[in-house]
């Protein structure tokens, strides 16, 4: 196979100031529109100038002139907006950067990204919400957006200034991998950041039951002499915010839900009308903590992989929408991270170059339609954070993706673009592969064959 | 090249067809019975040898060398290991790496490599994390043997208790093995519950929950919380130690209610059979987990034959696991 390569940005049609282009013969999949049909996109400006079945063939383009590619059938969707994603930069820019991740994200068919607060210094302060968006802009063309802390250096002791941090920019607010324990502070927080439009996203685990642990309880901890908490740990959490959630009428988010039991919590709660939304990540549906196996360090991941009944209950929970968004849970370590002692191992896995196609497992497995899997991956995301991306528009930002849903290959670790390569997935066979992703109308990932 | 191993001079008791097939001992799990059999085999030779009044320097390990290194502190294990060595004439490295200033993590590593390329024979490691010597094993290229590694297993002191046990009873097979106290922090536990239910022991492990691991029970043994009951009919009770930042409110309430609860002492080991051992791994907290003066008894307690053992059993282990070297490369002499 040869290796994709990364578009140079002279002469490249479809982007501002750039002659339009048209995108034919494509499988147009929009979940914002309900929308699974054969048509094409004509691309003018950065912008989507048409869509829809009247060009599936080249031909409708007459004598326009406007040049056109032939997707030979490939499915053309909005690209994906991964809500949660660490980026390591600034501070640990040896594991990730901007620029590597933007490249990683490209090639995962992801055109939007949310960034953790978790940098080293933390996003807890305005100033540092805009040098990210600078930052951001010179270096990537990925859109890069960033959440803020809860509580200034995540520390879970003073709340961060939520008005002032959202007009600087930040989409929600959350602790990263830290739960927001103190039931006080969630309370002000949630209502805070009620007032000023913007979510709180949970990290829900009940530290107090979790410190030191690395493994879920259970047979396989045990046998491994691993330190572990029980599942419990996460519905315990949830269950206290869904109380907040009620008393204070303010939207929440749970990040990486894991387990059956808060699955069901979560599942309850939306029918009483609770203004809750949730993710999960593709380890959670696609492994269990037998990837461990003798202490695979790649397979190390917070929460930790569960028992296979939860995993089936993630999957469940994605097929039937209690579970709203797929996110990448992106989290680079270089080697150094990880090439140590399971318990002393850092925690996390990359995931945006896998994000998509391991997610259509569940397609693949008939869990859920084509349409449906997107509905997570796109526009589901971008109305949690108020996002315009992650549909398809006339006049909107030509943020898009191609892909061959069927075409078969492996995951091999040397072809990653991320910095840091800890992947639980490596060396797994997959179906379904990005060939194309566009942002602003500009290609800026294109699979050479 | 010429090898001059005269059988009188190297004396190393004949090991069984078949051979230990394994190059390392991580752990007990995985070993078949055979692989344990051949182990016991070898060593209870070695306790004879050990025992001969005539005791001569062996040869096998000649122009070896053996590092003992050790994240953890130890005193017993270390020495046996050490004894074992030197009385199969190889040359023994103590090497103490315990946590210093630098990340523990980062040590373990990079030690690796550094005493790797020193070309030792045999590694035998001690590490506070549970899979530290298996990631230690994966960066060198001679054997590795596991002295206990956080709370995953120690395989040699599984391997001396049921030494112990066969010498005693003659058969590990259908026995009844109590293990108590602190199973959730315990290595030797885990290893001894691999063994034992390998080679047919039936084994309950008694404790308060707190001490307990869950989903023990998938490991093929028993759970009591209540001692009596747990040691009730059983051929052997195995104490463990429970360590003294545990005792103190966080696992246990206090010492003296453990002692009450699940020391072992005369009255209670009055459940088990009338000719049931006693077994400890040490170091022992006299008092907290045992009688003292039971401890004492050497017509109950196997205590003192276990630390004997114990440098017979790690003779076999570095016996054979350097027999395949010393086939393909004999040291010249």
């Amino acid at each position: 196979m040869k290796p994709a390569t990364m578009h140079s940005p002279t002469r490249n049609p479809g982007r501002r100031g750039g002659p339009p282009i048209a995108y034919v013969n494509a499988r147009l999949v929009d979940p914002a529109t309900g929308i699974d049909m054969l048509g094409g996109v004509v691309v003018a400006d950065g912008m989507i100038a048409d869509w829809g079945a009247h060009l599936a063939r080249a031909e409708a383009l007459g004598s326009s002139g406007i040049e056109a590619v032939d997707c030979a059938g490939a499915v053309l969707a909005p690209g994906l907006v991964d809500m949660r994603v660490q980026l390591r930069e600034p501070g640990e820019e040896h594991k990730e950067t901007f620029a590597s991740a933007a490249n990683a994200a490209a090639a995962g068919g992801v055109t939007s990204m949310v960034m953790l607060p978790n940098t080293n210094p933390v996003i807890d302060d305005p100033s540092l919400v805009e040098s990210v968006a600078r930052r951001a802009r010179e270096n990537s063309r990925v859109k890069i957006f960033t959440h803020a802390a809860v509580t200034r250096g995540l520390e879970g002791r003073e709340m961060t200034e939520f008005g002032l941090l959202a007009e600087a920019g930040a989409l929600g607010f959350t602790d990263a991998l830290s739960a927001v324990a103190n039931p006080t502070m969630m309370r002000r927080a949630l209502s805070y950041a009620r007032m000023v439009g913007r979510i709180v996203i949970q990290h829900p685990e009940e530290p107090t039951l979790t410190r030191n642990a690395c493994a879920t309880e259970g047979e396989i901890a045990t046998r491994l002499g691993l330190p572990a908490a029980p599942a419990i740990a996460e519905v315990m959490m949830i269950e206290r915010d869904l109380r907040l959630v009620e008393l204070t009428r303010a939207p929440l988010h749970f990040a990486h839900v894991s387990t059956a039991a808060a699955i069901d919590a979560i599942r309850a709660a939306k029918k009483n009308g609770l203004p809750i939304t949730c993710d999960t990540a593709p380890p959670y549906f696609s492994l269990n903590e037998l990837a461990v196996g003798d202490y695979r360090s790649f397979a190390k991941l917070t929460p930790p992989l569960r028992t296979e009944s939860d995993r089936q209950a993630v999957a469940e929970g994605v097929a039937d929408g209690t579970i709203d968004v797929i996110a990448s849970d992106h989290a680079p370590h270089d080697q150094d991270s990880k090439r140590l002692p399971y318990a002393q191992a850092a925690a996390g896995a990359i995931g945006l170059e896998t994000l998509l196609t391991v997610a259509l497992e569940l397609v693949h497995t008939k869990r859920l339609s084509l349409l449906e899997l997107l509905r997570r991956l796109t526009v589901t995301p971008a109305t949690i954070l108020k996002l315009p991306s992650g549909r398809m528009a006339k006049g909107a930002a030509a943020d898009l993706v191609v892909f061959d849903p069927e075409r078969a290959w492996k995951i091999r670790e040397a072809e990653f673009r991320s910095k840091s390569k800890n992947s639980p997935f490596d060396g797994r066979p997959v179906q379904g592969r990005v060939m194309r992703t566009l942002v602003n109308g500009e290609s800026i990932f294109h699979l050479e064959r | 090249m010429k090898s001059e191993n005269s059988p009188s001079e190297t004396a190393s008791p004949p090991a069984r067809a078949g051979g230990y097939r394994h190059r390392h001992l991580l752990g007990i799990e995985g070993l078949s019975p055979e692989d344990i059999t051949l182990l016991l085999d070898l060593s209870a030779a070695y306790v004879e040898q050990n025992r001969a009044l005539d005791r001569q320097k062996s040869s096998v390990l000649r122009g070896r060398t053996i590092i003992n290194l050790f994240f953890e502190s130890s005193t017993r294990t270390r020495t046996s290991f050490e004894l074992a060595g030197k009385r199969l004439g190889g040359d023994v490295i103590n090497m103490s790496a315990e946590s210093s200033s630098v990340k523990k993590g980062e040590t373990v590593i990079d030690t690796a490599m550094t005493l790797n390329a020193m070309l030792p024979d045999v590694l035998i490691v001690r590490h506070g994390d549970s899979g530290a010597v298996k990631l230690l094993s994966e960066k060198v290229n001679c054997a590795v043997i596991n002295a206990g590694d956080g709370t995953h297993e120690h395989p040699t002191q599984a391997l001396l208790d049921a030494l112990a046990i066969r010498r005693r009873r003659g058969r590990l097979a259908g026995l009844e093995v109590a293990i108590c106290g602190d199973i959730l922090h315990s290595r030797v536990a885990r290893s001894n519950i691999h063994l034992l239910t390998a080679m047919g022991a039936r084994v309950r492990v008694v404790g308060p929950p707190t001490l307990i691991p869950s989903s023990i029970e998938r490991m093929g043994v028993q759970i009591f919380h209540d001692m009596r009951e747990g040691i009730g009919g059983c051929d052997i009770v195995m104490m463990l130690r429970l360590q003294t930042e545990r005792m103190q409110g966080s696992f246990v309430p206090s010492v003296r209610e453990y002692f009450h609860f699940y020391g072992l002492d005369r009255e209670k080991l009055a459940a088990a059979k009338p000719d049931a051992l006693v077994m400890h791994p040490g170091p022992m907290n006299r008092g907290v987990e045992i009688d003292s003066e039971l401890a004492d008894d050497l017509d109950r307690s196997l205590i003192r034959e276990q630390v004997e053992i114990g440098v017979a059993v790690r003779m076999a282990c570095l016996d054979l696991l350097t027999r395949t070297l010393r086939s393909n490369n004999p040291v010249a002499t």
